[in-house]
């Protein structure tokens, strides 16, 4: 296949920490339970929190709006089951602190809400319509960043977009929902792209795909194969291939600029997840009320991949991947290099939950860190090609301006300094300090 | 499909809750000291082997010193003690390979005591100092015993080398006799390369033998703990620039192979000069400094008042590491195309 060849572009920089997948990766998603307490964050995205529409003691069904947009940078939230709203209040999100929150007791029935319109024509529906059906269905980006979709998909005139690529690089260690999503639902996905390139008026769409995933490569192709306007894009396997700018440069050979986002070269990026549910969406009229979840880990007994309902406590999806094993000590939302660790368990599965990961006691990372030994790893290591060395030597000063002038901003935080530092350095942490700090100076 | 009924329970674990990332490759500080002071190994053998007795001798005052040194110190500066980690130990070895055989214990006493103490710890202790260590150490003993350290006795191979023959290294026959005297000494060029090659020379203890110093370094950028920016650069510029200046008879007359084999630059240019802490992180800026240590040794070997020129190579060029760094840093991503865009 000829695009095998292009499994060498990439961006430099990246690290290359054990993928382990192979503890779920062979083993298609299986539905999880519906939860009898679905706990639904009014904000599962970045923007704008939405505004709850019900009230304690209301019946909902599956699909029903339950929580409506306040902003523009907004999507709107849905009950993932039928029952009635027991609780509105703070509960535990897996941010790591408690927002707002609808809770629905489960009615065992979980039937959809009445209204949703099948439309087999979809592809007679306008750019504006098919907009108008990715804002009500609530879709964000489903790779963990949580962008709201529809915002991606309506760039101002002055920049034009030529190109959407679909992101199945899945370059988190561990993670394999995506990979599951490609090789059980590569149509969908494929004309979730359709969907999005005709909203943007784009002829050029890509998948791209990390090379360590050859059957997904084959069975996306396979899907693809009647539509010339699409390619499947393997990508080389190295941690971050999937962050957005490292994948524009990998498969469109575009730079974005620093601080610019990728609709500034003309290039729209959407999570394979967020393809399948647009198209779901666009066909079914179903809003976004579940997604695929790996539970996985050596601290999980038995690894897994589910498909979930928002709302799914982390410790029910745990149970049904056969619970905890005796010595986990680490529960991460998301994948190793960027998730975040949870202390409370009854955090609910959300709209960017690609994963649960649990961590055994000895694979958990306890080391104090040293002084820097300026050994230039992590500056190898950076694909955004700072000096994380200084970063981490001015914030740990306290000289945040300092390290603004050498390019704070332009961290996103993926990890791969700290991976691979020898002293162990938490450069993330300070990082994400020294920003904050930025902020409240400002303010 | 069923729901399961009863209420989630609270989980009593404790989990441990961090900021990431969560995973953690396997290499540590402690890891790559021990593992560079590993790859000194061959050549630390073949100076026993050469040099006896007082070899190791010299040896275990300068690894004892350095280490009590940094416990000292340490506790009296009420810091976490550290000597576990490997970087005294390896000062203290570094610092034994650049000494001569048969100096007087107490020189690489002094020497640990002004390495470890004075140029690590007084500057803020790992990954603060400015110089070198053990380069600090020989040059502070070289200016304070001159005459102890530049007599240099020939390998003996024997265990109880006490009552070895004094004589001059290779460098400073050169330097002093020129090169008529140096094929006297070793007979023809090819013994010459062949015992600077294996080590069968004066010198220190560290630096005679140039294969094993080979062997270690290969191992080292095996496993990446060094890269080839400072060392090939350095060592290729000694080599071009001694080519073109050393000779007698005018340009393009020296002995290249000869100045990249002798004195210390082979020790220096693997271990010394590739030290992170004193040296460059950026990839470019490594190579413009390996480049310009080279040429400060040549400069040094020809024109200045000492036979061998690495060791205030490097020190000099320590002082402009942070100063390359900053201004050969790669440009950040997108940098270079954000000045195009409106915002
Ligand atoms: S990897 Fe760690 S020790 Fe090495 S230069 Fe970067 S911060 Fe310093
Ligand atoms: S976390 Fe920031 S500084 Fe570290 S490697 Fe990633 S982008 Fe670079």
């Amino acid at each position: 296949m000829e695009a095998t060849m292009n499994a060498h572009d990439t961006f430099s920089g990246g690290v290359h920490p054990a993928g382990n997948k192979q503890l779920s990766a062979h083993k298609p998603a299986v539905a999880a339970a519906i939860p009898a307490r679905a706990v639904i964050p009014l904000s599962q995205h970045i923007g704008a929190p939405t505004k709850a529409v019900v009230v304690i003691g209301q019946e909902v069904k599956k699909g029903e709006k339950i929580g409506e947009t306040t902003g523009f940078v907004s999507a709107p939230v849905h009950a993932s089951i039928s029952g009635k709203v027991v609780a509105l209040g703070n509960f535990p999100h897996s941010l790591g602190m408690d927002l707002p929150a609808v809770v629905i007791e489960s009615d065992g029935k979980d039937e959809w809400v009445a209204g949703l319109k099948e439309n087999a024509d979809y592809a007679l529906l306008s750019p504006e319509e098919l907009k108008k059906i990715v804002l009500e269905a609530g879709i964000v980006g489903m790779g963990g960043a949580t962008f709201p979709t529809h915002v991606k998909l309506g760039p101002p005139k002055e920049k034009p977009i030529d190109v959407v690529i679909l992101n199945g690089a899945e370059c988190e260690p561990y993670l394999t929902s995506d990979h599951r999503l490609m090789l059980e639902r590569p149509q969908q996905i494929v004309d979730g792209l359709k969907i999005l390139m005709r909203i943007l008026g784009v002829k050029k769409g890509y998948i791209g795909i990390e090379a360590n995933k050859p059957d997904a490569v084959e069975t996306m192709t396979k899907a693809a194969a009647g539509s010339p306007e699409i390619k499947v894009w393997p990508v080389k396997v190295k941690y971050p291939q999937g962050a957005e700018k490292m994948l524009i440069k990998a498969i469109a050979h575009r730079t974005v600029p620093a601080g610019a986002l990728p609709m500034d070269v003309g290039v729209v990026v959407q999570n394979v997840g967020t393809a399948e549910a647009i198209y779901t969406a666009v066909r079914y009229g179903r809003p976004l009320v579940e997604r695929y979840v790996t539970v996985t880990g050596r601290g999980v007994k038995e690894p897994k991949n589910f498909l979930a309902r928002i709302g799914t406590p982390f410790l029910q999806l745990i149970e049904e991947a056969g619970g905890l094993t005796e010595d986990a000590a680490k529960v991460i939302a998301g994948g190793p290099m960027m998730g975040m660790s949870q202390h409370d368990l009854t955090v609910p599965v959300i709209k960017g939950t690609s994963g649960i990961l649990v961590l055994p006691k000895n694979e958990v990372v306890v080391k104090p860190y040293g002084p820097c030994i300026r050994c230039g790893r992590c500056i190898d290591a950076c694909p955004m090609m700072l000096q994380p060395s200084l970063l981490g030597i001015y914030i740990e000063k306290g000289h945040y301006q300092d390290a603004k002038e050498f390019n704070l901003m332009d961290c996103f935080e993926c990890g791969s300094c700290t991976y691979v530092c020898p002293a162990n350095r938490p450069m993330v942490q300070w990082v994400k300090k020294a920003k904050k700090e930025l902020a409240k100076k400002k303010n | 499909m069923e729901a399961p009924a009863k209420e989630q329970p609270k989980e009593p674990r404790k989990l441990i809750v961090s900021i990431g990332p969560h995973v953690h490759d396997t290499e540590s500080t402690a890891k790559i000291m021990w593992t560079v002071s590993g790859a000194l190994l061959p050549a630390t053998l073949m100076s026993v082997y050469y040099f006896g007795m007082p070899a190791i001798l010299v040896m275990l005052v300068c690894l004892i010193s350095s280490m009590v040194s940094e416990a000292a110190v340490q506790w009296m500066l009420k810091k976490p003690i550290t000597i576990t980690d490997g970087s005294a130990f390896l000062t203290g070895l570094l610092l034994a390979m650049n000494l001569p055989a048969n100096v007087p214990l107490y020189i690489p006493a002094v020497g640990s005591f002004v390495a470890i103490v004075i140029t690590k710890h007084l500057f803020g202790g790992l990954g603060f100092n400015i110089f070198n260590p053990a380069l600090i150490g020989r040059a502070f003993v070289l200016i304070s015993f001159p005459k102890l350290m530049t007599t240099y006795v020939e390998p003996t191979m024997r265990v109880m080398a006490m009552d070895a023959k004094t004589t001059a290294t290779p460098l400073v026959l050169l330097k002093e006799e020129g090169m008529a005297k140096l094929l006297e000494v070793f007979h023809t060029k090819a013994a010459l390369y062949q015992d600077l090659f294996l080590g069968n020379r004066a010198g220190s203890l560290g630096e005679t033998s140039v294969i094993m110093l080979l062997l270690g370094a290969a191992f080292l950028l095996m496993k990446r703990y060094i890269t080839w920016h400072v060392p090939l650069p350095f060592i290729a510029t000694v080599g071009i620039l001694s080519w073109l200046f050393g000779g007698k008879e005018g340009l393009m007359t020296g002995d290249a192979i000869f100045h990249m084999m002798s004195g210390g630059l082979i020790l220096g240019a693997f271990f010394m000069a590739t030290d992170y802490v004193t040296g460059p992180s950026v990839r470019s800026a490594q190579v413009l400094f390996g480049i310009s240590c080279g040429a400060l040794t040549v400069l040094i070997r020809l024109k200045g008042g000492y036979p061998e020129g690495v060791m205030f190579a490097i020190l000099l060029m320590n002082c402009f590491a942070p100063l390359l760094d900053r201004g050969m840093r790669s440009p950040v991503f997108g940098k270079a195309e954000a000045k195009g865009v409106k915002k």
